[in-house]
């Protein structure tokens, strides 16, 4: 328990911190720490099974069919990250608490921290590679907020925006990475992956699922070319730069591959791509760095540098280069984040991190100079001090590597050019600061001391720098071997952590670059104006201008694809759908499969014809619109007379009055519009729509010809066997569409009732004048209800009425049923509109079709959950027989009241789309709207 | 008969398509209407065409596949939502812009060829 507990405090704490915030800088700081204090108390009790070479692990199942598990693993890398972080982290606080001004948002600075602190946690505790993805871009997305944390300056937004778009992006890749490896191994628990390292080595996506998870570790821990987004994240305030961009953060990209290091590496490719991108970064990061003017740039600049430093370090394969690598982590995080720290407060001292205008401090603030400087040699690789150590076991490596021929002298070299670089802008940091005459222009002048403990973090680092850089055996020693041993899966080689081994080859390396670095200082001014020969490629600047380039890509592509025609839109769709379907259709061609071609009689070759021949006129003479609406309503018929055709009797009666109530809609809005489309399509465009539509056609017939003539089994027979024994109807559609798969008939009832009031809203304030006449100059007729129309509509309402509840009673036995039955009605009610006119039918109607939708969908809610009552689950519906005076036994399903449910929402919604529409008038608008239809 | 019947479903998204690909309101909504006989009847195809086997228990002795003419039943009523939907979209577009485009745009008026020549003169 006592693991996730470590990962967890910390987001407790950014949760309760800003409750303290009230109680003044120092109340929310001390809560802050409390998180910290207890993980480390938690963590404790583990080192005995720690420092034995064994592992902790806390494991619970969070989503076990994807290999997702809340896993926490607790071994000596997971332990020496943990403890950078946590112990770091309580610095920071209490460095942060004198460094932020008492204006500032500390309830969301000490929020944001925590909640990264966790999410690092989480990256190194994780038992588990998805796990550990999840915190991996929690960290990407806690660094962006605190980088831009001074949200209003522009710079910040901008650096944070990068970091984000850069190490996302390198999670983006991590995430397929880890993805391949769970493929490859069969399991994302890390104690399996580690097991599997043959087994990865050995499988064909070995090249690419490394190089994506480096690609995630690269560009998370700032290696060349992603190294650029570092410098920019320095717009943070300096407390967080010394966390993030010293100990922990950068240093994910480090784990990441010490993590995997058992799994992943050992093979040439590996080293290459670690090692080389390693000294590529190191050489380029520390040659920047020289040239920096700004305090946190060479800082930032060096940080890069011996990132990449670690990284060949863990690149070059050997065993005693990842134990090099790993004391190197330890070492850069304490001297880095006490230099970060010192630059803080000459910065918050002296208003300013320009190092031409800071000079001369050492009068001002002899303490901060000197814990400063030691820091600072610590950097460079003097003697006695813990950088020296990793540094020499670098060199020592270096040495090691078994290049061919000339290639084996490229290590050592860069190695100590770097090496000269690291000590010259060491060497500036503490001169240019500290010495080198009178301060310039200072916003603050005189600088002074900062308070007392404010300098306590950077005392208890540099403190450190020296006990490790003495007496590295008793200081970091078990720690160094535990975090080794687990890296390296066990075998640790023989290593001796001592401050000097006796004058060799890496000793005289180190004496090289500390004298040429000291040489290359003293005669920087030559080297500044060599390097102000070449314009400098601005990182930002590229990446701004790559990334508006992207943008206006996008919007170009975007302008083009959408321009706001929808006639286009309808051809790029009709045309992309046809080039789906066509490689398939042109592959079978004219299709006819085992069943073959039924005979044909003539009536059914005669509606065809007229079907075919209807449905091309209407496409013809569509510019006549009232013309093609008639043509329109004759396909409609047979299209009823079809399904009537083919055995299917509900349907030719539901397509019968829907096509009798979409005509006379389609009618009511030809009232409305013009009568007639003008021409304006080119010669060219209507061919090509007619080839884009001869396409359409022939790819439909050519795929119901193939489907038809197909043999194939259907899981109707259920429904046929059940509909009288679990439904109690024999009409088998009814019963699928009350009983089987009521609730989707429920749904579609709640579709038509929300278009209904859909169209009720759209028109509600509207009005259209219709034209005075037809458009060829006809005046519409005087006479808007015909006698004999109206005489004859009257007596029609109730014997509709009757049939309509025929059709409904009978519906589960029979072809007929709620909807069916609702649009009889529907079309009876719209008779009386069209005789006697909306005004007229209006005064007579004692409802208003909102309630009746709102009933009718009710009713079917009402007689699903009804079931429910009985412990039955939604929609189950029950049937039994009454017997009726006159009219003998009766069968009642409960699914007649859902039935009629539908019937009532199918009125509702038919009526008031209809209405809505002829009400748009201004004549019938003002009556109607005194009885508010 | 498949091959009637896979003739007409041809006919009807051939001439849905077109009038679908029309620039005003009412020949779209039109060729929806066409196109949506055909993808019903299509729908209604994949339980093949049978004759007299209507699936009523009781009243034939083998019965056709019931399950797409439900899906069908539901699919013609919320057609005709969605084409009541456009045709008073298609209504609203006209009363607000004053044209039945379907891209909604107001009607550009055509420069008449005498103001052209009076541009052109100057």
């Amino acid at each position: 328990m006592s693991l996730p507990l470590v990962v967890l405090l910390p987001f407790l704490g950014a949760i309760a911190a800003p409750l303290f915030a009230q109680g003044g800088r120092t109340a929310i700081a001390i809560a802050s720490s409390v998180p910290a204090l207890i993980a480390l108390a938690a963590l404790f009790p583990h080192w005995s099974v720690l420092s034995a070479g064994g592992t902790v692990l806390h494991s619970y199942d969070w989503l076990p069919a994807l290999g997702l598990s809340f896993s926490f693993r607790l071994d000596g890398l997971a332990l020496l990250f943990a403890l950078l972080i946590l112990i770091i982290g309580l610095l920071i606080i209490i460095y942060a608490h004198y460094y932020l001004k008492a204006k500032e948002n500390v309830a969301k600075f000490y929020s944001l921290l925590l909640c990264f602190k966790g999410s690092m946690l989480g990256i190194v505790l994780s038992g588990n590679l998805l796990l550990m993805l999840i915190f991996w871009e929690l960290t990407s997305l806690t660094s962006f907020l605190l980088i831009s944390f001074w949200t209003h300056k522009q710079d910040a937004r901008r650096g944070a925006r990068m970091a984000l778009a850069i190490t996302g992006g390198g999670g983006l890749a991590l995430l397929a990475g880890i993805l391949l490896l769970g493929n490859i191994v069969g399991s994302f628990e890390l104690d399996d992956v580690l097991a599997a390292g043959d087994q990865i080595k050995a499988h064909a996506l070995y090249p690419v699922a490394l190089t994506l998870v480096l690609l995630g570790a690269f560009t998370k821990s700032a290696q060349f070319p992603f190294h650029f987004w570092l410098p920019h994240a320095m717009q943070a305030p300096t407390p967080i730069s010394a966390y993030l961009h010293s100990a922990t953060m950068v240093k994910a990209g480090i784990f990441l591959m010490a993590r995997l290091y058992p799994a992943l590496a050992g093979t040439e490719q590996w080293f290459y791509m670690v090692s080389f991108t390693g000294m590529a970064t190191l050489l380029i990061g520390a040659y920047i760095a020289m040239f920096k003017h700004d305090l946190k740039g060479l800082l930032a600049y060096s940080t890069v540098s011996h990132l990449g430093l670690i990284t060949l370090l863990l690149g070059m394969g050997t065993q005693l280069a990842a134990v090099a690598a790993i004391f190197h982590v330890i070492n850069h995080a304490t001297f880095k984040a006490s230099l970060f720290m010192a630059a803080g407060i000459i910065d918050h001292e002296t208003g300013t991190r320009d190092m031409r205008r800071i000079n001369g401090l050492w009068r001002y603030m002899p303490h901060t100079a000197t814990l400063a400087m030691v820091a600072a040699s610590s950097m460079a690789g003097v003697p006695l001090l813990n950088g020296f150590l990793s540094k020499e076991m670098f060199f020592a490596e270096s040495l090691q590597l078994n290049l061919p021929g000339l290639w084996a002298w490229l290590p050592p070299i860069i190695a100590t050019l770097a090496g000269v670089f690291a000590v010259a802008y060491s060497a500036r940091f503490i001169h240019d600061v500290f010495f080198n005459g009178k301060p310039v222009d200072l916003p603050i002048y005189p600088p002074h001391e900062p308070p007392r403990y404010m300098k306590f973090p950077v005392e208890i680092l540099v403190f450190v720098c020296i006990m490790v850089g003495v007496f590295p055996t008793i200081s970091v020693g078990p720690l160094l071997f535990s975090a080794a041993s687990a890296t390296l899966g066990g075998d640790v080689p023989d290593y001796q952590l001592a401050v000097l081994h006796g004058f060799n080859l890496p000793l005289l390396m180190s004496f090289l670059a500390f004298f040429g670095g000291l040489l290359m200082y003293s005669q920087r001014q030559r080297f500044f104006d060599f390097h102000a020969r070449f314009r400098e490629i601005d990182g930002k600047a590229v990446f701004e201008a790559v990334v508006s380039e992207f943008v206006d890509l996008a919007h170009r592509f975007t302008a083009w694809i959408e321009n706001g025609s929808l006639q286009r839109y309808a051809m790029l769709l009709v045309v992309s759908v046809i080039a789906v379907a066509a490689l398939p259709l042109a592959k079978n061609g004219l299709y006819i499969g085992e069943s073959g071609l039924s005979p044909v009689d003539w009536p059914t070759a005669i509606a065809a014809g007229m079907l075919i021949v209807s449905a091309l006129a209407t496409a013809l003479w569509h510019r006549e619109r009232f013309y093609a609406l008639v043509l329109l309503s004759v396909v409609g018929l047979i299209v009823a007379l079809t399904f009537a055709r083919f055995s299917a009797p509900d349907l030719a009666m539901t397509q019968l009055s829907v096509e009798v109530v979409t005509i006379v809609l389609l009618m009511l809005a030809l009232y409305y519009m013009p009568s007639w489309t003008p021409l304006e399509s080119s010669r060219i465009q209507r061919v090509r729509d007619i080839l884009i539509a001869a396409a359409a056609g022939t790819g439909m017939t050519l795929i119901t010809l193939a489907m038809l003539t197909q043999p194939f089994s259907s899981i109707s027979e259920f429904f046929l066997e059940n509909s009288k024994p679990g439904g109690g109807g024999t009409n088998v559609v009814n019963v699928i569409l009350v009983d089987f798969r009521g609730f989707d008939t429920l749904g579609e009832i709640t579709v038509l009732a929300i278009a209904a009031l859909g169209i009720y809203a759209m028109l509600k304030n509207t009005a259209l004048t219709p034209p005075p006449g037809d458009g060829l100059g006809h005046p519409w007729t005087r006479d808007h209800y015909p006698l004999m129309l109206r005489q004859i509509a009257r007596p029609m309402l109730p014997l509709a009425l009757m049939v309509s509840a025929y059709i409904f009673l009978r519906g589960h036995n029979l072809p007929g049923g709620g909807f069916i039955a609702g649009l009889i009605t529907s079309v009876a009610l719209i008779l009386q509109y069209i005789a006697s006119g909306m005004i007229w039918t209006q005064d007579r109607i004692p409802f208003r079709y909102h309630n009746v939708i709102g009933l009718g969908l009710l009713f079917a809610t009402i007689a699903g959950a009804g079931s429910l009552a009985f412990g039955y689950p939604f929609l189950t519906s029950t049937f039994g027989y009454i017997t009726w005076p006159f009219v003998g036994k009766f069968e009642v399903a409960s699914a007649l009241v859902f039935d009629l449910g539908v019937y009532m929402a199918v009125i509702g919604a038919t009526l008031l789309a209809l209405v809505s529409i002829g009400r748009l008038s201004p004549h019938s608008a003002i009556k109607s709207k005194k009885e508010g239809v | 008969m498949e091959l009637v019947f896979a003739l007409v479903i041809g006919a009807l998204s051939a001439s849905g398509v077109y009038l679908l690909l029309r620039a005003r309101t009412f020949p779209v909504i039109m060729g929806l209407t066409l196109f949506s006989y055909g993808v019903n009847l299509f729908l209604f195809a994949t339980g093949r065409l049978a004759t007299g086997q209507q699936p009523v228990i009781g009243t034939t002795s083998s019965y056709s596949d019931p399950l797409p003419q439900a899906l069908v039943l539901t699919a013609i009523v919320i057609g005709f939502a969605m084409t009541a939907f456009l045709v008073v979209l298609a209504l609203r577009n006209l009363a607000d812009n004053e044209n039945d485009h379907v891209d909604g745009q107001r009607e550009k008026p055509a420069p008449s060829p005498k103001h052209e020549q009076e541009v052109s003169s100057k």
